[in-house]
């Protein structure tokens, strides 16, 4: 293939996303010439029927956006409905949000690590095929990702949806006895996940590397879920607040999402990367000595070492799961009483993929008057584009099916979930066409 | 197609098999449905080996071509494109299963179907002009005859198994149609309607969840749709007596399965009164 004038890379339908999508690439040369990261995912519209619905329904029709991080979705909800009207939640309750988050990133991280991204690294077309020839490793990846789901069933009575989590705290809190049943199950999680820092610490990884702005929340005293303010390396230094003041959602002609920018600045990075780069003097020393023995040290620049990143963060949510149930004491009440009350709120919190933005007003009887949310996805889509069109220029001399592979590769770096961002992929290179297309 | 052949090739998929080949496609939802079927943590090895994955774009790069023996259909219509796609999909599929209130009631986007949605365009997106969209999310049933409807939202990843089990044994699947409240009995739980004043639609609900959100404190919110002849007039009766607004009733039977036919009456009587 070397030396053709032009040629075009699209997948149809991008696999092993959350959502449906697709890529067009066009070569001329060795030059790219375009790329195109598709959404047609269908629009589905949440914005405009959350209103004048109740306050207290958002954070259960906010779920429904993704069946992969409802949690996130209820957490953005809630944090910025609760800042709307006023209200201070007991710190057990605060607690039990980073352990429903940490179970979140488990089965996430679990699912992306092993059953979706580590198939790209050892060729394979899937996790079913790949468990032919490493059925230990994918068993140890299904226990670990029924441990998250198994943290999200206890605090939110199931998996996808979960139920109990509201504004003022959750509709049922679990005993002390209940979360310390855990114990012997997240001990063993936390060192599955050690193993998969090491794991994948051996893949090969492409050799590709770009100057970022990263955008992660930063707290303190704690790496982020649900606080902090949003930072990024280059400057970045705000209030949820004053999200819109900085950020900007563009709506280009071949997606159903929009692409988020930084004014002025353009495409930026959310995820596990940007959190292990901002944040990682916030890590557990448990989870910052695994990085150390693997050679992982911020800044992290290759995308494709993001899979590594992501075992990382499973060893801090296996660890940061241990703490908080190590220290509940169950609130006196599972919520405090929310009366319905005017007003306007924004939160930023960590979903698996990246940061999340909820903004809502809400008027004087609970109901909501207008929605705003970004979802992470949206705000990497034009990142991965920016990716794809530097990356692409490195796979010239490649086959033309490895080359898609390898963008297709590159895409799941960010671990998208393109229903969330439409609330985003269709790749095209002309071999893999998608026979339901 | 080329013929080079590249570490990347299928290492045993190229095999022919006679499993059944199940195909998982996706229109209008969240994609929990088809996670479900990840999430059955326990029982996914034993499934994927009793079957053949042949198109699953969410768990695999391998796209084969049909006839599927099963095909499994998450999410609603709401685009001209989807509504011809579906169309394709029954031809292919021998014995074709819907999963999840999106594409069994229409979801959570149904909610455009009493609103004005070129309205609900310029809300969400600065060039409305980009986006094609259908005025009303339908379930596929209203598109195509259907096998079996699986109910929730999201389903329950036990009885999609159960139901993938019988389809494959070709007897009946054991998935119950009573009342969310025959649930609640079975565990003991004392009625949060009759107790405590909570307005709850687990008296007109499917069960399906377990009775998840009485054991949580809180009202039934009907994601498994509606029971076999539910009585809404009485349960809304119910609500009325329990100090609820027209708005606050009309919500309740406006959720996630707000399209399903008795859900959707339901909501539209209530403000008649």
């Amino acid at each position: 293939m070397t030396g053709s004038a032009s040629r075009t890379i699209k997948v149809d339908t991008l696999a092993r996303v959350e959502g449906e999508g697709s890529l067009y690439i066009k070569m001329a040369g060795e030059r790219v010439a375009d790329v195109k990261l598709k959404i047609f995912e269908p629009p589905r519209l949440f914005e405009a029927f959350l209103r004048d619905r109740h306050f207290s329904e958002a954070p259960d029709i906010t779920a429904r956006i993704c069946g992969i991080c409802p949690i996130a979705y209820q957490m953005s909800a809630i944090h910025a409905i609760e800042r709307a009207m006023g209200v201070r939640i007991d710190p057990a309750v605060r607690l039990l949000r980073r352990l429903f988050y940490c179970g979140e990133w488990i089965e996430s991280h679990a699912l992306h690590v092993y059953m979706l991204h580590a198939p790209d690294f050892l060729g394979y077309q899937d996790v079913i095929e790949m468990a032919r020839d490493h059925r230990e490793v994918v068993e140890k990846a299904l226990r670990l990702k029924k441990i998250g789901n198994h943290i999200v069933q206890l605090l939110g009575g199931r998996e996808i949806h979960p139920i109990s989590a509201a504004v003022g705290g959750f509709h049922r809190v679990p005993a002390k006895h209940q979360l310390r049943e855990m114990v012997p199950d997240l001990e063993w999680a936390l060192n599955a996940s050690l193993e998969a820092v090491q794991w994948t610490s051996t893949l090969e990884f492409p050799i590709f590397e770009q100057e970022y702005e990263f955008v992660a929340l930063r707290h303190p005293d704690e790496y982020p879920y649900n606080e902090g303010r949003l930072v990024s390396n280059r400057g970045l230094n705000i209030d949820a607040a004053e999200y819109e003041d900085h950020f900007q959602e563009v709506h280009v002609k071949h997606s159903n999402a929009l692409q988020s920018v930084i004014r002025g600045r353009g495409s930026y990075f959310v995820g596990p990367l940007a959190r292990f780069n901002l944040n990682y003097d916030k890590l557990p020393a448990v989870a910052q000595e695994a990085a150390a023995k693997v050679k992982l040290e911020p800044p992290v620049k290759n995308p494709f070492r993001s899979i590594i990143v992501r075992a990382v963060e499973l060893v801090f949510a296996c660890a940061e799961a241990l703490r908080c149930i190590a220290t509940y004491e169950p609130p006196p009440a599972a919520r405090v009483e929310t009366p319905n009350r005017a007003g306007s709120g924004q939160a930023i919190t960590e979903a698996p993929r990246g940061i999340l933005y909820h903004r809502y007003s809400l008027d004087e009887n609970g109901l909501i008057l207008s929605a705003k949310i970004i979802p992470p996805t949206s705000q990497n889509q034009r990142r991965i584009e920016d990716d794809l069109r530097e990356y692409a220029s490195h796979l010239v001399a490649w086959p033309l099916d490895e080359a898609t592979w390898k963008c297709e590769q590159a895409i799941r770096n960010y671990d998208p979930c393109i229903s969330c961002a439409t609330h985003f992929l269709k790749l095209h290179i002309d071999r893999t066409e998608d026979p339901n297309v | 197609m080329s013929s080079e052949k590249t570490n990347h090739e299928p290492k045993s998929r190229a095999k022919k098999t006679s499993r059944p080949r199940v195909a998982v496609f996706k229109f209008a939802s969240c994609d929990g449905c088809q996670l479900s079927l990840l999430d059955a943590e326990d029982e996914l090895l034993a499934v994927v080996g009793a079957v053949e994955i042949a198109y699953f774009p969410e768990a695999t790069r391998t796209m084969l071509k049909g006839p599927y023996d099963i095909g499994l259909v998450e999410g609603s219509i709401i685009t001209h494109a989807d509504a011809g796609r579906i169309q394709q999909i029954r031809h292919q599929c021998k014995s074709l299963i819907t999963i999840g209130a999106c594409a069994t009631a229409g979801g959570i986007q149904a909610l455009r179907n009493w609103k004005d949605v070129d309205e609900f365009i310029r809300v969400v997106y600065a060039s409305p002009q980009f986006i094609s969209t259908l005025k009303m999310s339908t379930p596929i049933a209203e598109h195509i005859p259907v096998d079996f409807e699986l109910r929730g939202c999201p389903i329950n990843k036990l009885q999609l198994v159960e139901l993938i089990s019988a389809t494959l044994a070709g007897r009946k699947p054991n998935i119950p149609t009573y009342s969310v409240c025959i649930e609640c009995k079975r565990k003991t739980n004392v009625c949060i309607a009759v107790a405590r004043g909570i307005a709850c639609l687990g008296p007109v609900t499917q069960a399906g969840c377990g009775a998840l959100c009485p054991s949580y404190d809180r009202g039934c919110y009907g994601c498994y749709g509606p029971m076999e002849t539910p009585n809404t007039a009485s349960l809304t009766e119910q609500f009325r007596i329990l100090g609820q607004s027209n708005d606050q009733i009309q919500r309740a039977f406006r959720g996630f399965n707000a399209w399903a036919w008795q859900f959707r009456e339901a909501s539209e009587e209530c403000q008649r009164k």
